[in-house]
């Protein structure tokens, strides 16, 4: 579980997170939605520790990572695995190599051990036969489940996704939200996803965190989002005439 | 305001260099990265050195015959000349001139773009020092290979001047190999080469440090690869100068 309490962040004099509170649960999918700007990457930066806020608690199973020096976030970011935007994979490395990268790093496991887990993560995401093409030889679909089967190789207790689905089609969207929700469950991990998209948000949102203008505006899961009684939200989450017959037909 | 961005930057080139000279997460990964930079950025400079050197060596050898008329100086005076150019400048400060360019924005450009595509905050967020990991094969690499690029410099260079000698009838071959042999100084080619260790350490990280710090996007890694030839070259200048300054009094 990560718990974040009160934290504030400013950038020269313009504050974007204002006292942000928040819980992330253990095998659930916790999303963090909000329009642009709101406020989101930064804090969903301030918890992997990229940005320092100035003041508040950010507590990884009750270790404070505002208070730990470098050696420790070291170490605690080995427990993390973290899916970007853009997959980040590395370009000059295979399918294998990418998901074989942090197991070379972090552990003393022999070549075949290795190998043989990083095969097994790359037909957990279902892309058994690609792993010795190289990351511009496969679509942004299946760089996606590259990168992660890559941020679950070292079995990570916490697991970031920054905007897993831009750039996909919707069924691909969908393809990904399920493996991320199923990995969530199967491996009991905490899991944080930022996003935009709201048919993740409905359908694998079990902790919906919205932050509005910097504040931590409404907490709930997909259910209770369509009885929110929070105007900000419902239009963000409702701005469209197809999620507004959406509501109208599940509020029936 | 152009004094603070610098001091900035020097600031930050400084903190740059103190994370890249840490230790490694994984020695095996750094001596496998060091051979793949040897060969990507040594190795693969080999054919551009060669040309050049054959050229340069045949040009300043053409020059030196058409600029030594006079009856009071020996013939060999055109390989004596073309050597000690060739060995003293053309053979590091020229050439590491000219691999700023095409190994400087190698470096710079493919850093960038690692940084452009999140695969260097990927690095980060594994716990990986992506510093280390990324830049110091790169500088042990084109470090320790510099001399070599040097010595095939200098024979290139020579070979190119001889080449004059037995293709035009400017100057006899045996001038021209006796010139290259008279009055020879063993220290000049040791100059060289500890020049070259200097330039070679400006380039790889001055191009890392562009690389590295890019904000923004495609646009940016083309600045950054500008920047960085440029920056380089005008300290491998700057260090020319200090160099001889301190190593031919």
């Amino acid at each position: 579980m990560i718990e974040v309490k009160n934290i504030t962040k400013s950038f020269e004099d313009k504050t974007i997170l204002h006292d942000v509170s928040a819980t992330f649960y253990t095998g659930k999918t916790n999303l963090i939605i909000g329009q642009s700007g709101s406020g989101k990457t930064v804090l969903m930066k301030s918890i992997i520790g990229l940005i320092r806020p100035e003041v508040g608690e950010i507590l990884y199973d009750g270790r404070d990572l505002m208070k730990m020096n470098q050696k420790q976030i070291k170490e605690i970011r080995k427990e993390i695995g973290m899916l970007f935007q853009g997959s980040a994979l590395f370009d000059s490395e295979t399918v294998l190599g990418n998901v074989m990268f942090p197991l070379v790093m972090f552990t003393n496991k022999s070549r075949e051990e290795m190998v043989e887990r990083a095969m097994f993560c790359i037909s957990r995401v279902n892309l058994s036969g690609a792993e010795n093409k190289y990351p511009s030889e496969i679509s942004g679909g299946m760089q996606k489940r590259v990168a992660i089967a890559r941020a679950i190789a070292l079995n990570p207790k916490y697991l970031f996704c920054d905007e897993p689905n831009s750039g996909l089609d919707p069924k691909t969207s969908i393809l990904i939200d399920e493996l991320l929700s199923d990995i969530t469950h199967e491996y009991n991990i905490t899991t944080i996803i930022n996003t935009h998209d709201m048919n993740s948000v409905l359908g694998i949102g079990e902790n919906i965190i919205f932050i509005n203008k910097g504040h931590k505006d409404w907490v709930g899961d997909s259910k209770a989002i369509y009885h929110a009684d929070n105007d900000a939200i419902n239009d963000f989450v409702f701005a469209t005439h197809l999620f507004r017959q959406v509501r109208e037909m599940h509020n029936k | 305001m152009w004094i603070n961005s610098t001091l900035s930057s020097t600031g930050q080139y400084c903190l740059f260099i103190s994370r890249i000279f840490s230790l490694p997460d994984r020695w095996s990964v750094f001596f496998k990265r060091t051979v793949q930079e040897i060969s990507k950025l040594g190795i693969d400079s080999i054919p551009l050195v060669i040309i050049i050197s054959i050229f340069m060596g045949a040009v300043c050898t053409i020059q030196m015959q058409m600029n030594t008329t006079s009856p009071l100086m020996p013939a060999y005076t055109v390989g004596l000349a073309t050597r000690d150019i060739v060995l003293l400048e053309f053979s590091n400060s020229i050439l590491c001139l000219i691999l700023a360019g095409k190994v400087g924005s190698n470096i710079a450009s493919e850093i960038g773009t690692m940084r452009v595509t999140e695969q260097i905050d990927a690095l980060e967020i594994m716990g990986v020092n992506s510093a280390n990991y990324l830049v110091l094969p790169k500088i042990v690499a084109f470090v320790l290979f510099m001399p070599v690029l040097v010595i095939f410099c200098i024979g290139t260079s020579l070979f190119g001047g001889c080449c004059v000698a037995i293709f035009t009838d400017m100057i006899s071959l045996s001038k021209f190999i006796y010139g290259l042999q008279a009055l020879f100084n063993e220290w000049y080619v040791w100059y060289g080469i500890i020049k070259c260790f200097f330039f070679a350490f400006i380039i790889a990280s001055i191009s890392s440090y562009f690389g590295y710090y890019i904000k923004g996007g495609a646009l940016e890694v083309g600045k950054a690869s500008t920047n960085a030839v440029v920056t380089s070259s005008i300290l491998i200048l700057l260090f020319d100068v200090i160099l001889t300054k301190l190593l031919l009094q």
